[in-house]
């Protein structure tokens, strides 16, 4: 077996862990030496990555041993970050808070936290903000990342919670790659692809993307479709379906509902129709969906170029879709993968830190709060459910109104990930918002901080997080954090403390003090939930492989995949959501859902595509997509501080096609301008792999390695500078696929 | 046979509908999604109003189809700057939540219009104007359902805190 280890000369001793660069999560050890964290290696006993690691992984821990780590909370004084003391920070932390609870409410604090921290942080962040504090504003980056994942697993299936897992690749023998580039962004799942696809009997590969990435050029059918055009592109794959019968009538009969309108609305989607709309060749279209008619068991992977596209959500329903119309689902090599970005994203979902409530539980059900209510022993009305807990996007706008006047941004960096850099920085400016940032690094937010707390990373705490595939995986604590350094859930204690947080017998509300506390306490509350704990414990997790949740007294070993019964969590009592009108948004009720009686059917949702918002035009020619480059993560926080994996891209550029860069008079390497109604950035042209009349350009990069600056003080060059301030109706994700620009060559 | 009349006010009412729609998204640019739904929205109705035309002059309406409004139009941009300078101030959930209140109504009355005009078509045995109406309905019948949702989601923030 191939152990992949990277090391910085020799090891004392190897603790346990996983990655946290990417959704794959793969096992590996950290190798400690004179109490610094000196390299990684694979963990060949785990069902994950079985010894392999991806670029990432292998690097990226150098980013723990930076020298400008933060070591000591930071105050804003007379307009200048300055050291203080732990005491001095948090004493301003809560008063503040305390100060808005008295005079403008719970409503005026948000919290906007990560897809980056364990499940001991978020839960105890969860409940100290939804019971505690009880603001309906806290939710995760993970809206940029997995919110649309989350979302079409609660539209079609009732519920989230990933149906199959990575092993399913070894038993596929087609994949559908909508939106996915896995080569770049989960390289160890791509290794795993790559045994598959050349090795002997390889499956047949679709990918749907506006690029010729990598993935494409290992595909079969490659549909390079025009951005914002996903749902047309899997409509006219279904309407093929149909009309040529392939599909299973009696898997849709007895497990489905809703496949009279789903063949209503796909039935003008022709290939011909497809073509003209994606722009790309009917014959193409016919061929894709043949492979897919023809398919014994069909694995597909969705991931951000429909989570953060034109109609998100409807797309990633369309998906759902495709496999259930073949029965496709809950059986070896056939499912579906709606995957994550982050390592922890999922936990993010669980925990109720991404706009969801703890568990999987439904804000609109009120037996769902009251078990919460019971668990935290707070009164119902305290956790707030009369909407969906508040949307990223929408907390900035209450912060960019005033009404919110407290917020705590946890291990993220919207200054440089959010639409539209201007606006966002502009709120983050403000003097009436108090901004305390927690994190490792003096990130562009931090800079923008009224308080700066200096966090713990991974391998400096305990704790346990769960990859994209349900895995979850223990995380020993392999070093101490620098100087003053603390883990975040310390830090919420901590605050909780401050505040007196109590429970409704005058106890205090968070009971746990210690990582597996709180791991106990989450399991709990995960107790008779899909994404059921029970069964796990810090004992079981170490020394062997992760483990995949369902894991309960019926399934004391984990669940390798979901729905083999094909019973799906649509029952009205248990179902986490109770759906939307895909195109709006609008919010189906209890009363609806229960007429739509699905009882443990799936649910087949279909819409039309729609233009996108915004469309290229004269004045702004192209379509701009920001996406990931492979050596780089997020905001770079990280990985830019890895000396192997900042070489390999150190800085941003844009990728355009050699036709549209040949009008344009511009050669590989000239500096080309970028302009949008937003804003504009100047970096490097590449000629590369994108459809004529779009740019692609990789969103990581800011302004902390460029001039000490939390936005630019040169070239401007954050991807975001571009990009537009909208987001899914449903899931909520920003779109960051279709934003119209110009290009022209500078000097 | 009074169909037509009804038929008319029907026409009448998607076609402010519309205008409102469209002025409500200027005057709220800043809520970004609100700006985009009500101009999804407002096409929506401009197409509403175009189906129900040639079923009306069967019934002796001639109702008009110029489109938007010549207010509308020219207001736009006013409507646009006011909004980005306006976008700052609390108050302006206060103002969003009003006015997503009155389209609302505006919807619902819509709605159960399509209700009478569909009841009537029935008992017409008016095959054509059953199939405007079931296209339309429903879709006015999403449009009140996604007011219902925004103002739900509104309401927390625009009146208990602060």
């Amino acid at each position: 077996m191939r152990i992949d280890e990277y090391t910085d000369g020799p090891v004392e001793r190897w603790v346990q862990s996983a990655c946290v660069l990417c959704s794959h999560g793969c096992a590996l050890d950290i190798g400690v030496r004179d109490g610094k964290i000196v390299g990684v290696r694979g963990r060949g006993v785990d069902r994950v990555n079985h010894g392999r690691l991806g670029p990432k992984g292998l690097y990226g821990w150098q980013a723990n041993n930076a020298a400008d780590r933060l070591t000591r909370p930071l105050v804003r004084r007379d307009g200048e970050l300055r050291e203080a003391s732990w005491e001095e920070a948090m004493d301003l932390v809560a008063e503040r808070s305390r100060e808005l609870l008295a005079t403008k409410g719970s409503g005026s604090l948000g919290f906007y936290t990560t897809g980056q921290l364990f499940i001991e942080d978020y839960y105890t962040l969860a409940l100290v903000a939804r019971g505690g504090i009880g603001t309906n504003h806290l939710d995760g980056n993970t809206r940029l990342c997995t919110a649309t994942a989350g979302q079409a697993l609660k539209e079609t299936f009732g519920c989230d919670g990933q149906p199959s897992g990575v092993h399913d690749i070894e038993f596929c023998d087609t994949i559908l790659h909508v939106g996915i580039n896995t080569a770049e962004t989960q390289t160890v799942l791509w290794m795993h692809e790559l045994d598959r696809l050349r090795g002997p009997d390889p499956p047949r590969s679709i990918v749907i993307d506006p690029r010729r990435t990598q993935s494409a050029r290992e595909s079969q059918v490659h549909l390079a479709i025009k951005p914002g055009t996903n749902l047309a592109a899997l409509n006219g794959i279904a309407q093929q379906l149909i009309e040529n019968g392939w599909i299973d009538r009696e898997f849709l009969d007895m497990h489905t509902i809703g496949f009279d309108a789903l063949e209503q609305t796909v039935s003008s989607y022709t290939p011909e129709r497809v073509a003209g709309i994606c722009g790309v060749a009917a014959a193409d279209v016919r061929r894709a969906a043949g492979i897919i008619g023809e398919a014994e068991s069909l694995l597909t992977f969705v991931l951000q170029g429909v989570y953060q596209s034109h109609q998100a959500t409807a797309s990633a329903c369309a998906a759902n879709n495709v496999n259930l119309l073949r029965g496709m689902i809950g059986k070896p090599g056939a499912g579906i993968l709606q995957m994550n970005g982050q390592p922890t994203a999922q936990n993010t979902r669980e925990t109720g830190c991404n706009g969801d409530l703890p568990g999987f539980r439904n804000w609109q059900n009120d037996a769902h709060v009251a078990e919460l209510a019971q668990l935290w022993n707070v009164d119902l009305l305290q956790i707030p459910h009369w909407g969906p807990p508040t949307h990223a996007m929408e907390m900035f706008r209450y912060a960019e109104l005033g009404s919110i006047g407290f917020l705590w941004i946890i291990g993220t960096n919207p200054a440089v990930s959010l639409p539209e850099l201007h606006r966002i920085r502009s709120i983050l400016e403000q003097e009436r918002l108090f901004v305390v940032v927690s994190d490792a690094f003096l990130s562009e937010t931090a800079r923008l901080a009224d308080v700066v707390l200096p966090a713990a990373l991974w391998g400096e705490k305990l704790g346990t997080f769960t990859n994209t595939d349900r895995t979850v995986h223990l995380s020993e604590k392999a070093v101490e954090p620098p100087g003053e350094a603390r883990p975040d859930m310390e830090i919420f204690l901590d605050y909780a403390q401050r505040l007196g947080l109590q429970d409704k017998d005058g106890q205090p509300l968070v009971k746990w003090s210690t990582p597996e506390q709180a791991f106990e306490a989450f399991k709990q509350m995960t107790k008779g939930r899909p994404c059921d704990y029970t069964g796990l414990t810090y004992e079981q997790l170490r020394g062997g492989s992760g483990i995949q949740w369902p894991c309960n007294e019926e399934a004391p070993d984990g669940t390798e995949r979901l729905y083999t019964d094909h019973v799906f969590p649509t029952g009205p009592d248990i179902c986490e959501d109770y759906g939307h009108e895909l195109a709006s948004g609008a919010t189906f009720t209890q009363t609806e859902f229960k007429a739509l009686n699905p009882q443990g059917r799936a649910i087949l949702k279909a819409a039309e595509w729609t233009e996108p918002h915004e469309w290229a035009r004269e004045d702004y020619p192209f379509t701009l997509a920001t996406g990931r480059t492979v050596y780089h993560f997020h905001t770079r926080t990280k990985t830019g501080r890895a000396p192997e994996l900042q070489a390999a891209a150190p800085d941003p550029w844009a990728e355009l096609n050699a036709a549209d860069a040949e009008r344009l008079g511009i050669a590989e390497g000239d500096f080309v301008r970028l302009e949008s109604p937003r804003g504009a950035i100047e970096v490097p042209a590449r000629l590369s792999g994108p459809r004529e009349g779009v740019v692609f350009v990789p969103f990581h990069y800011g302004y902390w390695d460029v001039g000490d600056n939390a936005g630019p003080n040169g070239r401007p060059r954050a991807a975001n500078e571009l990009t537009m301030t909208i987001w899914d109706p449903v899931s909520k994700q920003p779109i960051y696929k279709t934003s119209a620009v110009r290009v022209e060559k500078v000097g | 046979m009074k169909i037509g009349p009804v038929l008319a006010r029907l026409h009448e009412l998607e076609t402010d509908l519309a205008d409102e729609l469209r002025a409500l998204g200027e005057r709220h640019a800043a809520d970004h999604d609100v700006f985009h739904q009500c101009h999804t929205f407002a096409l929506q109705c401009e197409r509403h109003a175009a189906a129900l035309q040639p079923v009306a002059a069967r019934y002796g309406e001639d109702v008009d189809d110029d489109g938007p409004g010549f207010w509308s139009g020219l207001l736009e941009s006013a409507r646009r700057t006011a909004s980005t300078s306006i976008g700052r101030v609390p108050e302006s959930s206060l103002l969003l939540l009003r006015d997503l209140r009155k389209l609302f109504l505006q919807a619902e009355e819509c709605s159960i219009t399509w209700v009478m005009a569909g009841q009537a078509a029935q008992a017409a045995r008016d095959q054509e104007l059953l199939d405007v109406v079931r296209m339309c309905h429903q879709e006015t019948e999403i449009q009140v359902k996604w007011f219902v949702t925004r103002i739900k989601v509104a309401s927390p923030q625009a009146l208990a805190v602060g």
